[in-house]
């Protein structure tokens, strides 16, 4: 039993409890807010990492699968369906308990698909683009592969920028609450914003667990064998291709399972976070977390989307994360947290 | 479609497509003598119109232009001494990244000198209301400009590249760096060379395009996609062929516009990238064998 | 090492907390605003920042809100949606304001309208969106005036030129659709027939393809509806492609910026807008002009920059808030809600603002003129 392996989630789930409880004792619960955003984020950011870091792919449009996961969601569960439920398809649903109902804060009452129906639909459409993607796409290498996950990217921020039913440049508001489990609920309220915390983490440490196993499986080691050289894992008989493609299939499911919940969460989405720039951030946390290092990823994803979200870098949030990815490239290639980068942090402050 | 309307378009299209022809360039001379991608590429384009406009402002045209040139050449020479130098080459997931990082950093010092709102340059001859006609279609003496210097600056680098020494030790750079070494050449002066060059024109690009299509702090990040998908279209490397596929490009962007909504004009560049690189990653003008050799 | 590294995280958190619970309580009256300072719609955002900068400054300087001082606090959304929710939920929670002024855009305020309402905080947007304001939620108002004005305004201008047929282009943002929409919903009442109604990028820097194929419809006006810098290329592109027809545009021409990046392609151009731009032509008589010619001088010397009714949305939003502070029975959010709503003959520098339990925007179709460009300045049509 690989228990040893499992020791830094456990800790990990520790930290957590103890944030909580501080923010219960301190009076400071609005911080679960931007921690809970975050911990989606850094689902995103640990799926890229195995991809980058594992699976040595770049990929610059992280942010699209992410997007298709939200605007699912958010589609589905915004069409009303009033003037339908008489149809036999919907009148099935509302029986077997799939349509809810709902009174908006102006007192009409409408009727929309269960979370869960899109919530499926989203993973699946993103497990089969990102298996259509990928299979051609993965065959490239190096700037010819940035740049076509970067198109991928860019064709779903143009999709959802230009078509009516994705709200175009607005977005799509009016998100209703995710009734996850029984007396879970994923959505905005300050009320059930402890669940929401948990909820979001319990996902975050799921997506962990997923990776790490993956990681120490046949697909990881083969995984790390074409970082090491993908000619010569071909030659030893690695199906590189298909694990490239596995690789890029699970991280592109995590982001659109991270999307659902986050356009949930805040009650919508916009096309901002199908864009390029939004790649480029997921890109940089791997980067500065060390490409292959999951924990590194994680922590700096929260750290760094945290302080974002709350606004704490103003108006140079765009430039942090460049000056992040330039700093990073240039001195710390293995991310923060490689005793290499903490040796020549140390040699920094001790002078030489 | 009237024959002068198509003509139309041509000229819409050939604006537009020299443009990003220009960008193109500056992208496969820093790639042919160094084997990098520098995704910062649009941002010379923005800087050239921006430090052209404030320069203008004290002195004419013509010296403010050039002024502009060489200082965006400085710039790139810069960030080549700064940045690139200190990475390793063949990390080619490092050099995307931090050229990426360079033009959010280049773009927000841009944001933080200039602010937000837009600046346009003097048109170089005539103003903005000029018209000329041309066999039916109308056109702005300004698109002469850009169509003629880009012209010239496509015959000037070839013989640069072809005939004088400087310009063959950069391209012998680009082969083998190693036998470029041996064989006297300065390499790290070629690769500073390339990126002054690649700044310089691009830089250029902006003025010329200043006064039609205005010149904002964020419009390097969208030239800097096109322009690579041009440089890919046409076949890495190959400056001429940059020409011809931004040229394609424009011309598809422009009449897709007389049959499509011009929402999904974008979208157009880059499905024909996924395609090429898909189909044919060596672009239209390359040849597999040559491709397959740069190593990545 | 990974142990060490988690716990110094935990540390972090522990400090920063232990550094928000220690801010002091003073005597500020603490006003939010999200606005889109830096990115894509940094065109609004920006002189919006300023322009409540600069006014919060002043009233503090005449005693502020009934003797205590104004603490703005303004977050940089760069009209990304989910941190205008992450900082709206701030702004109410955390930071305890009175308003919320902003965002900047529609997209941003449609994802916190229900937030602000089911916390019943006010919110007085500078976005424009109709449905902003309807269905009417009690805590949110808006400053912008309504996009139908403009649009009948249009229309109504084009009937007495005997216009009948022209060609729309519209930027794709929020503001670009809905100014679309609308004048796609009015053209039949007054007559107009639309040949074609096409978006760009709101980053487009090259229409003549487009206006291209407009001309091609034989059109007797174009129609160019957005906020983005292609006000100026529109009218250039037009000239240049020598169609002659006369261009109107939304009242989000109001910059003088796009006139002087137009260059003469700018003259003639007609346009709905706020008074602002004109203000010094005003007769003195003119219940607004006091206040634009104040705004316009005071921003113009702060700033060395053009003065626009995006700014002016901001000023409007935080003159509201404030006035309806010192009206209002307590500077508790219910109280100022009611009196925000209960605001009438407010002269603001898009309008004169008459609030209601309906009408949440306050303006009228009299709040907005028709411009046009004379020599390279705007003037009353």
């Amino acid at each position: 039993m690989k228990l040893k392996r499992y020791y830094p989630i456990i800790l990990l789930a520790g930290v957590l409890v103890l944030i909580q409880l501080i923010t219960l004792v301190t009076g400071t619960a609005y911080y679960l807010t931007q921690l809970t955003m975050a911990a989606y984020y850094v689902i995103v950011a640990v799926g890229l990492s195995m991809v980058m870091g594992y699976a040595g792919q770049i990929s610059l449009g992280q942010a699209g699968f992410f997007a298709i996961g939200g605007y699912t969601a958010a589609v589905l569960t915004t069409i009303d369906l009033t003037d339908k439920i008489d149809r036999p398809l919907f009148s099935f649903l509302d029986k077997t308990g799939l349509l809810i109902h709902k009174v908006t804060l102006y007192g009409d009452t409408i009727v929309h698909l269960s979370p869960w129906i899109s919530f499926i639909a989203a993973l699946v459409l993103a497990g089969v683009i990102a298996y259509a993607i990928g299979v051609p796409v993965l065959r490239l290498k190096g700037h010819y592969l940035g740049m076509a996950t970067m198109g991928f990217g860019i064709i779903i921020y143009r999709i959802v920028l230009g078509t009516h039913i994705f709200g175009e440049a607005d977005g799509i508001s009016n998100v209703p609450l995710f009734p996850i489990f029984p007396g879970i609920t994923i959505g905005g309220d300050f009320s059930i914003r402890v669940v929401n915390y948990y909820t979001a983490w319990f996902f975050v440490i799921l997506a962990m667990v997923l990776l790490l196993n993956l990681i120490n499986s046949r697909t990881g080691r083969a995984l790390r064998s074409l970082h090491g050289g993908e000619d010569a894992a071909d030659a030893m008989g690695v199906n590189t291709a298909r694990y490239k493609v596995k690789a890029f299939v699970i991280a592109a499911v995590f982001a659109a399972a991270a999307g659902v919940f986050m356009t949930h969460y805040n009650g919508g989405i916009g096309p901002s976070e199908s864009s390029v720039a939004k790649s480029v951030r997921y890109v940089a946390i791997v980067a500065v977390g060390g490409m292959a290092n999951l924990w590194g990823v994680l922590i700096m994803g929260l750290v760094l989307n945290f302080l974002s979200l709350r606004g704490f870098f103003g108006v140079y949030d765009d430039a942090v994360f460049g000056i992040i990815l330039v700093v990073i490239m240039m001195f710390f290639p293995d991310g923060l947290f490689q005793p290499a980068s903490l040796d020549r942090v140390k040699r920094l402050f001790h002078g030489k | 479609m009237t024959s002068e309307q198509i003509l139309q378009y041509i000229f819409s299209g050939i604006t537009v497509g020299s443009i990003y022809a220009l960008v193109a360039i500056g992208y496969n001379i820093i790639y042919n003598t160094t084997g990098i991608i520098n995704l910062a590429q649009g941002e010379f384009v923005m800087l050239g119109g921006m430090i052209a406009y404030s320069l203008s402002q004290i002195m004419s045209l013509v010296p403010a232009v050039i002024l502009a040139v060489l200082i965006t050449g400085a710039v790139g020479s810069l960030i080549e001494i700064v940045f690139i130098r200190r990475m390793k080459k063949n990390s080619v997931l490092g050099m995307i990244v931090i050229t990426i990082g360079i033009s959010i950093i280049i773009r927000e010092i841009a944001l933080f000198i200039w602010n937000e709102q837009i600046r346009a340059l003097r048109f170089f001859s005539g103003n903005e209301i000029s018209s000329l006609d041309i066999l039916g279609a109308r056109i702005s003496p300004q698109v002469l400009w850009i169509v003629g210097v880009t012209t010239l600056i496509v015959i000037a680098l070839y013989l640069f590249f072809r005939f004088t020494l400087t310009g063959q030790a950069m391209r012998a750079c680009a082969s083998n760096t190693r036998a470029a070494k041996l064989c006297g050449i300065r390499t790290s002066r070629m690769v500073n060379l390339s990126f002054m060059l690649a700044a310089g024109i691009g830089a250029l690009g902006g003025c010329l395009v200043s006064p039609l299509t205005q010149t904002h702090y964020a419009m390097g990040s969208e030239l800097a996609i096109k322009g690579f998908i041009v440089a890919i279209l046409g076949g890495l490397g190959n400056p001429m062929a940059a020409v011809a596929a931004g040229l394609l490009l424009g011309l598809i962007e422009s009449f897709s516009i007389s049959f499509l909504p011009m929402v999904y004009k974008d979208v157009i560049a880059i499905i024909i990238l996924l395609i090429i690189l898909v189909l044919k990653p060596s672009g239209l003008f390359g040849s597999r064998q040559t491709s397959s050799l740069k190593d990545f | 090492m990974k142990r060490i590294l988690l716990t110094l995280l935990t540390l972090t958190l522990v400090l920063s907390t232990a550094f928000a619970t220690g801010q002091g309580e003073t005597e500020t009256v603490k006003i939010g605003a999200i606005l889109a300072v830096t990115g894509g719609a940094s065109f609004l955002g920006a002189p919006e920042a300023k322009t409540i900068e600069m006014l919060a400054e002043q009233i503090n300087a005449d005693g502020g809100i009934n003797g205590r001082q104004i603490e703005l606090i303004i977050k940089d959304s760069a009209a990304n949606p989910e941190k205008a929710i992450s900082f709206a939920k701030q702004l109410i929670e955390e930071d305890k304001v009175i308003a919320i002024i902003g965002p900047s855009t529609s997209g941003e305020t449609m994802q916190i309208k229900d937030l602000c309402e089911t916390y019943k905080t006010p919110l007085v947007s500078c976005a424009a969106a109709e449905a902003i304001v309807n269905p009417v939620a009690s805590y949110v108002f808006k400053t912008p005036q309504k996009d139908s004005y403009v649009a009948e305004l249009i229309f109504q201008t084009m009937n007495s030129m005997g216009i009948t047929k022209i060609g729309v282009v519209a930027a794709n943002s929020g503001f670009g659709n809905a100014g679309k929409g609308q004048l796609e919903k009015y053209a039949p009442q007054y007559g107009i027939e639309i040949a074609l109604a096409e978006t760009y990028d709101r980053a487009a820097t090259d229409l003549t393809a487009v206006l291209t194929k407009i001309k091609a419809q034989d059109v007797q006006a174009v129609v160019n509806w957005s906020i983005v810098p292609a006000q100026a290329i529109v009218p250039k592109n037009m000239k240049q492609l020598g169609m002659d027809i006369p261009l109107f545009q939304s009242h989000g021409f109001g910059n003088i910026q796009y006139v002087i990046a137009a260059g003469e392609a700018a003259n003639g151009i007609i346009f709905p807008a706020g008074r602002l731009l004109v203000a010094e032509e005003l007769p003195d008589s003119n219940p607004q002009k006091a206040t634009l010619v104040a705004y316009k001088d005071a921003y113009e010397s702060r700033y060395d920059e053009p003065a626009s009714t995006f700014g002016g949305h901001a000023y409007d939003a935080l003159s509201i808030i404030v006035e309806a502070a010192k009206n209002a029975d307590s500077l508790s959010r219910e109280d100022l809600r009611n009196a925000i709503e209960g605001l009438t003959g407010f002269p603001g520098t898009g309008g004169i603002f008459n609030f209601s339990p309906e009408d949440h925007n306050g303006l009228g179709m009299d709040s907005l003129t028709i411009l046009t460009v004379k020599n390279g300045a705007f003037a009353l049509y």
